[in-house]
């Protein structure tokens, strides 16, 4: 909706009378302001905002209620302390925020900006905040933009400015920006002084991408023609604008949100219990002011002379007691809902966020990235997820698109060298980190790169070296810090080995058609296969939006002009261009060279690289047909230095040479171009240069030939391809290149005439291709077609009046162009089809496996089409090759249905049954508690497509989806749109009530990513709105693993063990008051000193539990990793369940109780007052609650010591200067000398004593039973982690440790952990029955591995652990006599050779030699529980009965054997 | 930087000759810093609770607290205490009379004696308390009214004392001094001992000062405009309400002990714990010759003041000898026995479950 803005008419047709009176006030200028306070507005705006958070209102409440005398408990001044602590906390990091916000504002306000003085008739240097909607403001290059500005010249000859664009959508790549079409042919020099005119627009807002208006009425103004405020200028010398919308309504500052703010599930937990609270607080009030009234009332009349009356000497009845007395408790039992509670969580969470972004195992050598937390306040759901949905491409793969193979006219070109190419790269990482040390200083080759450039290299190499990674991302890596600002562009996607077959063919035909073009035949005497590969390679080239610029003016595109024309924008130009004469000239010579001249006024005044001579040297020269000389001047002219060889060089013909050796850089708006792009390159088809309005591609033998542009008819995922209309220089024939995905080319292909050969031909070509086609995407390959067509001139008037139509229309201008575009692409010829790959990203499928090992169900949703997305799940163990599939695919709704109905039947009957096959995704205890119903998740896959989804996701069948759904182990959706994705997620986290993970690169994850409960962005290479909107950015897929099992299980645990710790500490503490009721009438008195009760919370015991919070590990981060069953344990919320809250509170009172009555029998009927038998107490309860922390910490660093002696300290010290400062300033407490007197009495010692110790001896024992009887997974895991530690002590080889480990017990159950292999270390492989281990070391590690040194010396130590292990076990092969002989096997070398594997593998320290680090040597996995394990010993000793004992059978094979065959292995196995 | 620096040639071992090292502080990368703080590695004690681990620790406390137990019994014992009831609820107590009539209002004083036989002879010194049950000094509004500033000796307060003190602030216009309900409760009972042997009765010397803290009686109590002339000092202040006396009079013979430094108001005046109380009264100097209350017959002649009739009140006197762990109280020692106990008893059984579960093979026990 165009929305007329009549004040900018008004404004716009003299914009300078307003400067001029200053009163252009309703206007926004362009001053930002994004503080949100005063000094003035400060405190009230501030206090304002913090109350709208509910518990400060209640604790400012209670806080006042003190201030009436006849409910108060407390000092009204001292009861206001706590509540003003707080919210001042708050307040001051408001205003450092606010003043950190006002320095960068102040910062931006004052940046300089050139703006058109009036009536000094020239720029002026401003400053920013001065600007004003209206003025014009001339630009220069690597300037940033100001306001959004309306481009109405530019320097640029083709009257275009490129604009980066990283600081608003933090995308890299070029756009490019035009000037208003009516300002396009403008004299040189815009004068903005005699302009006079109205610009229309919009209202201000926030669509980056969406622009309209008018400019004198008639001009339509687009988003191509509006400059936003935050991008940068770029090869564009200078550019001249006018002001539409500035400063808090330019469309940055208006994209500006704040920060999303999510509630956790352990913070929605936490709320109930904190209601739970306030009811228990309720009853304890209620229950003592009902007290309170039977004391009273018991006395009858006669007060008590301990009875105060009221101030006024009057009798208070008990029922008015009571109320009074209710109120008064509130006061006194505050403690209860934990105040600091709130502030403590984000103080913990703001420290996890900042660990989390440490940990440099979570950074990214190659592009320089960790990971960033964008939510700050739901780092624990990270550790509680059940689902993950991943988008494929960018997220699972590397979104490095390399081209693989094609097919062109049916003939298919398999590249294998290629193929042995891109094998070399995984190769190629082992060498590396074999001789990395000696790699760095010769690393760099190339002569541009600055020598601090390269002495960078070498040290990024160097502390890099001991990571694990592979040699492509090194290479990547070396490659982006080379050349860091154009992307897709390592030298993996770069440098193709051409198929050589392909490349004679092409040679062929360039040089074949060179000799018709020289010699003025007719196009059609090339054979049709020669001409098909040609205009494939032309169409590779031309088809897509990419720009060129070289490598060392980085942005500075090359300029190849030939000839200046502008795409065709009106009929009359069409006309013009397209007169019959001048096509049927046959040579366009004589027509360029008018337009040279008819433009050459324009180009005076441009600063464009070359002399309007040398232009036209050129274009005679290149009409010309001379190769060598245009080649020649073209080194002159080109701006990158000559001399350099490319590796495509191969001293063929001199044109080729030349533009082998100018490095152009691509910059490509998707991989998949830029790939496309440099595979033709690869063959000699480079694009040299691209305008708007042509595009320069050199050809084999052919040299460089300007394509006129005519129109693009952009990529939109609707149509699934994009076309670009080009004249050819050759047959000058109107020609259409379209390129896209094979579904939607296909169907759009011409159908062959039956008749003749030629159709028949063509039909095959066609059937070929679709042959190939598949056999592609059954390769994992992204595939395209590419096709053409060519228009006759009538043909393309009567389109290009429809087309022009659309373009200026006003209304459903999309939709026109949209139409237009279908109208255009029809009755294509097919010329090919390629085959793109796209890899892996590392330790993918480990990291499915690891993931999916949590208890994690992931699902991939993904736009491929289904073959793709099949064969990449494949590769990514997503899918295993031994399970079955159930893949719906349906063409309506009923047979929608009709096949989940049918799914639902085949799951049920056949798995039911039997239930091994199956096995549950969540232990039992995970139904009892969770929402899900059990159910098991059966060795199925699911995959379905896109409309199938559709179907499905319908309102009637999307309970049957899931149920079928949830019963699949995997599911693959395909070609599913954004809006399905997030429909997907919404579904699976609504109905199934679980926490759901999405995780994507791409603008199409954006709405799942929003809708999830955690969004994660990956940071790669397809621009950052998937970032932009999500709470964590990880630089690579695999960073998810640690990221979820190690920093997601540590918040949670660590959260919710400091949450019920706050509970049970204001429970137990309030508690102690509760008790004293009894014994003081019920007279809301309190034994603790008024300031310890306030301060109590606050400062006395605040800092453990933060510490423990932040630092607290319960299990190390290895064996979370290496047990990612572990994970399991967030994800059923075990650590904070809801009866542990009442465990707690049981806990907390029974502790207060131990608190209270000691004490008072210690001191009963003696002559003690009330606050020196109050401040032991007080002491008993901190020192208590400390310890109880201790026993609930599971690490203890000198932190955790420091924080707690620093605590109890505290109290000390603040007691004793209390209780010394001021004998009468305290009332009514008056605790003058009470502690040191306390201090000197014995008795407060010995209840110091043992007061702590019977508080905290129940729960101490039950943790070590707990420990004994039933451990958790969690303690289980710390076990292993002790053991580990204590038999390696830092150095996994040294032999003298395994002497000196002193403690029996451990050892023993180091031992014990090394018959259930480390999963980590295994193959991705879910197999339930597998439970026997396998040994299996893959490639050359294989072969290697028994005669690797650091394992020949370990050899010793994994004897003596075998011997131990042994008698660990047999105590339970005691237990089960069935499987008596299963220890024997512990005893043959294999399982030595397992634990030293285990052992070398763990990469506990830095200094493992990197070759074992990277080769982790797999195992199967054996699912513990013991008695399958059990069985699984058996099974082991008698396949090894029948083999040497001395030779293992497992090992002695996998020698010989390739990783494929060993899944061959597994199944033979689980036959067994 | 640096660090990370410094800590990739740590970790490589064998790199520190390579050049280029040098400029470790120009590259400039958002690479973490590699140090324990930040990763997280801190080096830490990982305690892992098991039957195993935790038994010492049971077995431990249970040894070191029984012989504590034992110790703390034996002490308590060792303290002999005497316990007089003269409240006189009974109609057969020699103070039933003195408790029928007695209210706050009366103005003469009811004596009744108590006469009691100690078995056993007190050596050392001996402490004479009052003890009231029932008495709630504990009740918040009581304990709240009280003005310190006025009992500190500030002139200012002493003429207008704190409003907490109301409704015993002023009486008839004047301020009250010492105000608050505190002060008004005193207890004004007045006890004497009597020795009867032989038909003598010879009466025990109390002690009336050292009974109240040190910090008391020379810091936080002091009288308006020092010790001069009391009467001056306190003029223009109303006495108590319940008073029979104004508070320059509770002591006229000696000056150390009168006014707001009376020990005996001091010692009121810190108002008890728990509803039963007692509170130090005097003090029975240790003789050198002989014990301090030998064994035999004795007379307790009370000045019947106090009403606690009211509110179901008890009034006892204790005589008590002292130890360094305070009164007779045997409940600390019996808790240090039966937490011990208990501790010893549970290192048994997780000496049990220890030797039953602790030596499986545990990692068994992780689900998948």
């Amino acid at each position: 909706q165009l929305q007329v803005a009549t004040e900018t008419d008004a404004e716009s047709c003299d914009p300078w009378a307003g400067l001029q009176e200053g009163s252009r006030i309703h206007f926004s200028d362009n001053k930002i302001k994004t503080t949100k306070y005063t000094l003035l507005s400060f405190l009230p705006k501030n206090l304002f905002e913090q109350f709208h958070r509910f518990a400060n209102v209640y604790f400012v409440f209670i806080a006042l209620l003190n201030f009436v005398p006849v409910v108060n408990a407390f000092q009204p001044e001292l009861a206001l302390a706590p509540v003003v602590f707080i919210l001042s906390v708050t307040a001051i990091k408001d205003l450092w925020e606010d003043y950190r916000r006002h320095r960068s504002d102040t910062e931006i306000n004052h940046m300089d900006c050139l703006v058109y003085s009036r009536p000094e008739k020239r720029y002026l240097e401003r400053f920013w905040k001065q600007i004003r909607v209206g003025d014009f403001i001339r630009l220069r290059c690597n300037e940033i933009l100001p306001a959004d500005v309306l481009l109405l010249s530019s320097s640029d000859p083709d009257r275009l400015c490129h604009i980066e664009t990283a600081t608003l959508d933090g995308e890299t790549n070029l756009k490019q920006r035009q000037v208003v079409r009516s300002f396009f042919h403008l004299d040189c020099e815009f004068d903005p002084s005699k302009y006079n005119g109205v610009i229309e627009c919009e209202k201000p807002n926030n669509d980056l991408n969406r622009f309209r208006g008018y400019i004198g009425r008639k001009c339509g103004l687009y988003k191509e023609n509006l400059l936003l405020r935050g991008c940068t200028i770029r090869n564009t010398e200078e550019a001249v604008g006018i002001v539409i919308y500035a400063g808090h309504e330019t469309k940055a500052m208006l994209n500006n949100n704040g920060p999303r703010y999510k509630r956790s599930k352990l913070e929605r937990q936490m709320n109930v219990d904190v209601f739970w609270c306030v009811i228990i607080l309720l009853v304890m009030c209620l229950f003592t002011a009902i007290g309170h009234g039977l004391w009273l009332f018991q006395y009858g009349d006669k007060r008590p002379v301990f009875d105060v009356l009221s101030p006024e000497g009057a009798n208070v009845s008990p029922g008015l007691s009571a109320v009074y007395l209710f109120l008064t408790m509130i006061i006194v039992f505050q403690v209860l809902i934990p105040i600091s509670l709130f502030v403590s969580i984000e103080i913990v969470k703001i420290c996890q966020v900042f660990f989390i972004h440490q940990d440099s195992e979570l950074y990214d050598e190659e592009t320089d990235t960790h990971l960033q937390c964008r939510a700050l306040n739901i780092t624990e759901d990270l550790g509680q997820m059940q689902y993950i949905f991943s988008d494929k491409t960018g997220t699972l793969t590397e979104n490095k698109m390399v081209f693989r193979r094609c097919t062109v006219a049916g003939v298919e070109y398999s590249h294998d060298a290629n193929a042995r190419r891109l094998a070399m790269y995984q190769e190629l990482e082992s060498e590396e980190e074999a001789e990395c040390p000696s790699r760095g200083g010769t690393l760099p080759r190339r002569d541009s790169v600055g020598s601090h450039q390269s002495a960078r290299v070498v040290l990024r190499s160097q502390s890099t070296k001991s990571h694990r990674r592979t040699g492509s991302r090194a290479e990547a890596k070396r490659a982006s810090i080379l050349s860091k600002h154009t992307a897709f562009s390592s030298p993996m996607e770069k440098d193709i080995t051409p198929d050589p077959q392909l490349l004679d063919k092409v040679n062929e035909g360039g040089s074949q058609l060179n000799f018709i073009h020289f010699h003025r035949q007719p196009m059609s005497q090339l054979p049709s296969d020669l001409a098909d590969i040609i205009d494939f390679f032309v169409a590779l080239t031309v088809c897509n939006t990419v720009v060129v610029s070289s490598p060392d003016q980085p942005r500075q595109k090359v300029r190849m002009r030939f000839e200046l024309k502008s795409p065709v924008k009106t009929i009359e130009d069409f006309i013009k261009r397209f007169t019959p004469s001048r096509l049927t000239s046959g040579s366009n010579s004589s027509s360029t060279s008018s337009l040279v001249t008819n433009r050459s006024s324009t180009r005076g005044c441009s600063s464009a690289l070359s002399s309007p001579s040398a232009e036209s040297t050129l274009t005679k020269l290149d009409e010309e047909g001379s190769r060598l000389g245009g080649a020649g001047l073209l080194a002159d002219f080109s701006p990158v230095p000559p001399g350099y060889e490319g590796p495509t060089a191969k001293g063929g013909a001199g044109g080729v040479g030349v533009s082998g050796g100018a490095e152009l850089r691509y910059e490509a708006e998707s991989p998949d171009e830029a790939a496309l792009v440099y595979a033709a390159r690869a063959y000699k088809c480079s694009l040299v240069g691209r305008l708007p309005d042509q595009v320069t591609v050199e050809l084999p033998h052919l040299g460089k030939l300007g394509f006129e542009l005519l129109h693009t008819l952009g990529f939109d995922s609707t149509r699934k391809r994009m076309s670009v209309v080009v004249r050819h220089p050759l047959t000058d024939q109107i020609t259409v290149y379209t390129k896209g995905a094979d579904s939607a080319i296909m169907e759009l292909i011409k159908p062959p005439l039956t008749d003749n050969s030629k159709g028949k031909r063509q039909r095959k070509i066609l059937c070929k291709t679709q042959s190939y086609l598949n056999l592609y995407a059954a390769d994992g390959l992204r595939t395209l077609c590419i096709a053409k067509k060519t228009l006759s001139k009538e043909e393309y008037a009567c389109w290009l009046q429809g087309h022009l139509e659309a373009e200026t229309a006003i209304h459903g201008r999309e939709e026109r162009l949209f139409q237009s575009a279908l109208r255009l692409e029809t009755d294509l010829h097919l010329l090919g089809a390629t085959g793109i790959e796209d890899r892996l990203q590392d330790g993918v499928p480990e990291t499915i496996a690891s993931l999916r090992k949590a208890g994690l169900q992931i699902w991939v949703l993904t736009g491929d089409k289904q073959e793709t997305a099949v064969n990449i799940a494949y590769a990514c163990k997503l899918l295993d090759p031994e399970e079955e599939i159930l893949t719906l695919n349906a063409d309506s709704q009923e047979a929608c249905a009709a096949l989940l109905e049918e799914s639902l039947l085949y799951i049920q009957p056949a798995f039911h049954g039997d239930l091994s096959a199956a096995f549950p995704l969540y232990p039992p205890s995970a139904h009892a508690a969770g929402a899900t119903t059990p159910f098991l998740v059966h060795r199925l896959g699911l995959v379905i497509d896109g409309r199938t989804l559709a179907y499905a996701l319908d309102k009637s069948l999307e309970d049957k989806f899931l149920e079928v759904a949830r019963s699949c182990r995997s599911v693959l959706c395909c070609r599913s749109t954004p809006l399905q994705k997030s429909t997907v997620v919404k579904l699976v986290r609504n109905k199934l009530k679980v926490m759901t993970l999405a995780i994507g690169d791409g603008a199409n994850d954006v709405s799942m990513i929003q809708v999830a409960d955690v969004g994660v962005g990956i940071s790669g290479q397809e621009g950052m709105q998937a970032v932009m909107a999500s709470d964590f950015a990880l630089p690579r897929f695999q960073y998810l693993q640690k990221l979820l099992l190690v920093h997601g299980h540590w918040c949670y645990s660590r959260l919710a063990n400091m949450i019920l710790y706050f509970f049970y500490k204001n429970a137990m503490f309030v508690a102690l008051i509760f008790w004293f009721q009894f014994y003081c009438g019920f007279s809301g008195s309190s034994m603790v000193d008024q300031w310890y009760l306030v301060f109590f919370n606050l400062m006395f015991s605040a800092f453990p539990q933060l510490v423990t919070g932040t630092l607290d590990k319960d299990v190390s981060a290895h064996t979370l990793q290496a047990l990612p069953q572990l994970y399991m344990n967030g994800q059923n919320s075990e650590e904070y369940k809801p009866y542990m809250f009442w465990m707690n509170m049981m806990d907390a009172f029974y502790q207060s109780l131990v608190c209270f009555f000691i004490p008072y029998f210690a001191y009963a009927g003696s002559d003690v007052d009330l606050f020196t038998w109050g401040t032991p107490i007080t002491t008993l309860a901190l020192i208590t609650i400390l310890l109880h922390l201790g026993i609930e910490t599971k690490t203890w660093t000198w932190m955790n010591w420091a924080s707690i002696v620093f605590s109890a300290c505290l109290f000390f010290a603040v007691a004793l200067s209390y209780n010394s400062s001021c004998p009468t300033c305290y009332a009514p407490s008056n605790p003058y000398w009470t502690i040191q007197r306390l201090l000197l009495e014995p008795r407060f010692y010995l209840l110091c004593l043992v007061t702590p110790v019977t508080a905290l001896l129940p729960r101490y024992f039950y943790r070590a039973c707990q420990g004994s009887l039933f451990p958790s997974p969690t303690k289980v895991g710390r076990q292993l982690d002790r053991s580990w530690r204590q038999t390696h002590g830092g150095n996994i080889f040294s032999l003298g440790n395994l002497a000196s480990t002193s403690d029996p017990l451990g050892l023993k159950t180091a031992f014990a952990s090394f018959n259930n292999p480390l999963p980590r270390y295994f193959p991705p492989k879910d197999h339930p029955q597998s439970a026997h281990s396998t040994l299996t070391i893959p490639k050359d590690a294989a072969v290697s591995a028994p005669s690797d040194p650091p394992l020949r010396t370990s050899e010793d130590h994994d004897q003596s652990t075998a011997t131990d292990d042994t008698q660990s076990c047999l105590e339970v092969t005691k237990e089960l006599p069935g499987v008596t002989e299963g220890s024997r096997v512990v005893e043959s070398p294999e399982r030595s050779a397992l634990q030293r594997s285990d052992i070398g593998v763990s990469g506990w320290v830095s200094s493992t030699p990197p070759l074992l680090q990277k080769e982790a040597v797999e195992l199967g996995t054996a699912p513990p529980g013991g008695r399958s394990r059990c069985v699984a010993y058996t099974r082991n000793w008698e396949q090894n009965q029948g083999s040497d004992p001395e030779t293992p059978p497992v090992e002695s094979r996998t020698r010989t054997q390739t990783k494929q065959s060993i899944a061959a292995d597994y199944s033979e196995e689980d036959r067994l | 930087m640096m660090a990370s620096g410094y800590n990739a040639k740590e970790e490589d071992g064998h790199h520190s000759g390579a050049p280029g090292n040098g400029g470790a502080g120009a590259v400039k990368s958002k690479k973490p810093d590699n140090t324990a703080f930040k990763q997280q590695r801190l080096p830490a004690w990982q305690p892992i609770l098991t039957a195993g681990t935790v038994l010492p620790a049971f077995f431990v406390i249970g040894l070191i607290f029984i012989p504590i137990g034992i110790g703390l019994f034996v002490t308590s014992n060792n303290i002999k205490e005497f316990e007089i009831d003269y409240t006189g609820i009974e109609a057969s107590s020699p103070c039933y009379n003195c408790a029928q009539n007695y209210s706050w209002n009366s103005t003469s004083s009811c004596t009744c004696k108590v006469p009691f036989t100690l078995e056993q002879p007190f050596e050392s010194n001996v402490f004479m308390y009052y003890g009231l049950s029932n008495f709630y000094q504990n009740h918040r509004r009581y304990v709240k009214s009280r003005d310190d500033s006025q009992l500190n000796g500030d002139l200012t307060s002493l003429k207008s004392p704190s409003k907490e003190c109301d409704p015993y602030r002023t009486s008839d216009g004047l301020p009250i001094a010492p105000c608050g309900a505190i002060a008004n409760s005193l207890f004004n009972d007045t006890l004497e001992l009597y020795h009867l042997s032989n038909g003598t009765r010879t009466a025990v010397v109390l002690m009336k000062k050292g009974i109240a803290w040190w910090t008391d009686k020379n810091v936080k109590f002091r009288n308006p405009g020092g010790n001069a002339n009391l009467t001056v000092a306190f003029q223009g202040t109303s006495k108590p309400v319940n008073w029979r006396t104004p508070v320059f009079e509770l002591d006229p013979n000696d000056p150390d002990n009168n006014g707001f430094i009376n020990e005996d108001f001091i010692v009121w005046m810190r108002t008890a714990a728990l509803p039963t109380f007692r509170k130090l009264y005097r003090i029975i100097q240790k003789k050198v010759d002989a014990p301090t209350l030998a064994s035999g017959k004795y007379e307790l002649e009370v000045s019947y003041n106090y009403p606690v009739r009211s509110f179901d009140g008890r009034k006892r006197v204790i005589l008590s000898t002292i130890s360094w762990m305070g009164g007779k109280n045997p409940f600390l020692g019996i808790a240090y026995i039966t937490v011990g106990s208990v501790c010893f008893f549970l290192a048994v059984v997780l000496l049990i479950i220890h030797h039953k579960y602790d030596n499986r093979c545990s990692s068994a026990d992780i689900p998948n």
